[in-house]
């Protein structure tokens, strides 16, 4: 295979309250069927041989499942691979002598704390508000014992593929965080497990998720495409209409 | 709604349903419906106008029946009014959180693709929108408040004297300047309708995976229709009414 020779744009940044700049790099020798995130640990060795501070990224998995990578390429986050975490992109998506811009997520809920690093407790304190189930669940039940629609089933499973990564954030115009908060939200709507729960859950979501500071949803649906699991804006849709639902049963969007 | 780890003081009522209206489903659902209002309008506004084409005499008359709504149009003119207000201010304090949201901005800009719905129309609504607020305001202040009976434009309807609002717009008409000012804002509401249509409809919580699709072909469609309608009028008569 050819190797190739890349041109790099990488935003640094020393702490949270530092101002932060692009910084050119040129790598060599970068191999078509390395992840995205190997020609970035190639480039750190670099860096640390020539006794300089490697570059900060998040990664756990490198799978495409955990969602704690999450990088900016050429102003789409995940980069250009559609249904594709960063860690799943490859070098082959590229061409020899390409010049890459790589940025953090850029949010106000999410400050960044170091070069490429973002902090994304945000989302946390979020499912911390109600993005669960408090029943407690004992041992996994019998398949079959507790019958849900197969419509049901699905769109809840589709839901529940969300990775909490942030590119929904990271790729809307507003910085809203509609897509995720929506999913983990329509996840249990339809289940039998979530129904308890389900008005206080969404009301609690939402108001947690306007007081970190995520922007509004005018449905470009950009977050829809950029997400590496697909997640439809349906969602925000479903999260919209149990959120009237709620706030029309409690009379009021507080609880 | 039970929560046992908060003992908050129960808020009034009317603060209880200001409250849902300040969250973010909340006032996308106040400016998707105060859009709708407005979209509804202004195809009647189209349609009413298009009397224009059937001469002097039709649409004078037609103006002359709007007017002798009396006290109705009062009512009417303020709900429409309230309605504007309701969608301009939601529409900024929205923008104005959107961009807050996200104060440093990405060095390079890109796209997606499918299923992305971002356009240039769905990226520019604030402005199409604040130009289409200008213009409406010179529309109304040209045409409603403009010259009338008492400046001796007075025709002939039904055998009494009512205002010649024709002779107004058709006057009007003949400067290529207004005429091509008009065109071009009719473009941009175009571009405004194009994304707002289908948008109103899924801040309102209607999305179906076979539905939105048509939903938002419809809004393209629409936003045809109506630009073209309206740029057809002024270029009408630029073009073959001569007074």
């Amino acid at each position: 295979m050819s190797k190739m020779t890349l041109h790099l744009k990488i935003w640094r940044q020393k702490s949270r309250n530092a101002e932060g700049a692009l910084e050119d790099h040129t790598i060599e020798n970068i191999l078509p069927e390395m992840s995205f995130l190997e020609m970035l640990d190639v480039l750190n060795e670099k860096l640390i041989k020539a006794g300089k501070e490697p570059i900060e990224f998040d990664s756990d998995c490198r799978e495409g499942i955990c969602g704690t990578c999450g990088l900016v390429i050429n102003g789409v986050a995940h980069g250009p691979q559609h249904l594709t975490a960063t860690c799943q992109l490859h070098m082959r998506t590229f061409r020899d002598g390409d010049t890459i811009t790589i940025e953090p997520w850029r949010a106000k809920a999410f400050p960044i704390l170091k070069d490429l690093v973002v902090d994304r407790a945000a989302f946390d304190r979020i499912i911390q508000k109600g993005g669960y189930v408090s029943a407690n669940t004992g041992s996994a039940r019998d398949a079959n014992e507790l019958p849900i629609g197969k419509e049901y089933a699905d769109k809840s499973f589709d839901a529940a593929a969300c990775i909490g990564c942030g590119a929904c954030v990271a790729a809307c115009p507003n910085a809203s965080a509609a897509l995720f908060v929506s999913a983990k939200v329509s996840q249990y709507t339809y289940l039998p497990q979530g129904h308890p729960e389900r008005y206080r859950r969404v009301l609690k979501m939402v108001n947690q998720m306007d007081e970190e500071g995520f922007g509004n949803c005018s449905n470009h649906g950009e977050c829809e495409a950029a997400c590496p699991k697909g997640i439809s804006i349906e969602n925000i849709a479903i999260m919209r209409r149990e959120y009237v639902k709620a706030a029309l049963r409690a009379g009021a969007a507080v609880v | 709604m039970q929560d046992t780890n908060k003992q908050s003081v129960v808020p009034g009522a009317i603060e209880s349903i200001l409250s849902i209206f300040d969250s973010t489903p909340g006032r996308k659902i106040i400016t998707g419906l105060s859009g709708l209002g407005l979209v509804g309008f202004i195809i009647g506004h189209l349609a009413g106008n298009l009397s224009l084409f059937f001469g002097k005499d039709a649409f004078n008359a037609y103006a002359e029946k709007l007017h002798s709504l009396g006290p109705l149009l009062y009512v009417i003119e303020l709900g429409l009014l309230a309605v504007f207000v309701f969608h301009i201010v939601f529409a900024i304090t929205v923008t104005a959180q959107n961009k807050a949201a996200r104060s440093r901005g990405y060095a390079v800009k890109g796209n997606a693709g499918k299923p992305s719905r971002k356009s240039l129309a769905s990226q520019s609504m604030i402005y199409t929108g604040l130009l289409l607020l200008v213009f409406t305001v010179v529309h109304v202040w040209m045409f409603k408040y403009g010259p009338g009976i008492n400046q001796g434009y007075v025709a002939d309807v039904h055998g009494a004297p009512a205002r010649d609002l024709y002779r107004l717009v058709a006057e009007s008409f003949q400067n290529i300047w207004i005429v091509l000012g008009y065109s071009s804002i009719m473009v941009l509401l175009g571009f405004h309708i194009r994304h707002g249509f289908w948008s109103a409809f899924q801040s309102l919580g209607a999305y179906h995976p076979k539905y939105t699709p048509l939903i938002y072909a419809a809004g393209i469609l629409l936003a045809v229709v109506l630009a073209v309608g309206f740029i057809a009028m002024p270029v009408y008569i630029y073009a073959f009414v001569k007074v």
